[in-house]
């Protein structure tokens, strides 16, 4: 299926939950947060909450910067 | 001046200079830059994960944190709901609840947009985060800021990465007074003399970024930071001398020959 993944298409298995989404994309899930759809998800809710079909989301981390 | 220590909502500090992570050359220099400058708070931005190359190092592989507070901004937001949003996947993302808000107004100046700021801090501090708002160097806005929940302030010296210094130290001697939560400069300094200045002043930390990075030697400018800093805040615990128009002798008059 496809999703918005960080702005752009990405072709992901089908009904992948955010957990199996990151171990997918070899992202260690520690240090990001994840938008599903705009909402954050919770840590604990990686392994429950699936992807689905044409949803976004966003993984961000942290990264250089100052002001 | 190991029992002069800064304490921001229950957070111990061990340094009052606080430094940013961009700018740099690479990660080593980044790392042998923060680790001169003696500084145990960095800033960090929050960016969208590299999805399609994972080869590339983290700042996080270098800058342990463990060893430092992470401080992650919301530089390069121009909206309160931008900036909720990035604060909010900042907390989420697990290392602190301190978040150093940005809710930048203007492209040319990166000024800060008050009214955004504000409205941000508010739902922020009621969402459990602990706000570090930068502000303009306004003692009605960091009132304002104080009163809402921020544990601190951070108005600026001058623009973001103009090394101008401090721009209006009459105004920052104004926020010291009006408010008793901490006031960190952020933003604008381009010297070691420009921190030793602010800290003289009576602020409580300062945090800079491209002062260090940009300098030509960003090792040696950090330690000189560091030492600007330690300058500055002993010189303002030490209390200066007051300004006078007219001389006064140090040696004594008594005793001069011919007398």
């Amino acid at each position: 299926m496809m999703i918005i993944l960080n702005g752009e298409n990405k072709q992901v298995p089908d009904n992948v939950t955010i957990g199996g989404l990151l171990e997918h994309l070899k992202i260690q899930p520690e240090r990001v947060a994840i938008e599903l759809n705009m909402e954050i998800v919770k840590k604990s809710m990686y392994a429950s909450t699936v992807v689905k079909n044409g949803d976004s989301v966003e993984v961000v981390s942290f990264m250089s910067g100052g002001n | 001046m190991n029992e002069d220590k800064l304490v921001i909502a229950g957070i111990e500090f061990k340094s009052r200079l606080w430094v940013g992570t961009g700018k740099y050359k690479d990660f080593t220099e980044t790392k042998r830059a923060i680790e001169a400058s003696g500084s145990d708070v960095v800033t960090v931005a929050v960016r969208r994960v590299n999805i399609t190359d994972r080869s590339k190092e983290n700042l996080l592989d270098y800058i342990d944190p463990k060893k430092y507070k992470i401080l992650p901004n919301t530089a390069g937001c121009y909206t309160a709901k931008d900036a909720i949003r990035t604060a909010m996947l900042a907390a989420e993302a697990g290392i602190s609840k301190l978040v150093k808000l940005e809710v930048i107004g203007d492209e040319k100046t990166l000024f800060p947009d008050n009214e955004a700021t504000l409205e941000a801090a508010k739902v922020l501090v009621k969402e459990g985060l602990i706000v570090l708002p930068y502000t303009s160097d306004d003692p009605i806005m960091a009132k304002k800021l104080a009163d809402i929940g921020c544990p601190a302030v951070m108005p600026l010296a001058a623009p973001i990465g103009s090394g101008l210094g401090i721009r209006n130290p009459f105004n920052i001697r104004i926020i010291l007074e009006t408010v008793k939560i901490p006031v960190v400069v952020d933003a604008g300094v381009g010297t070691a003399s420009d921190v030793a200045l602010a800290m003289e002043l009576g602020c409580d930390a300062v945090l800079l970024n491209t002062a260090i990075a940009g300098a030509k030697d960003p090792i040696a400018m950090a330690e000189a930071m560091k030492y600007g800093v330690l300058a500055g805040r002993l010189a303002y615990k030490a209390g200066r001398i007051p300004k006078k128009l007219y001389a006064t002798a140090s040696s004594p008059l008594d005793g001069l020959i011919g007398s």
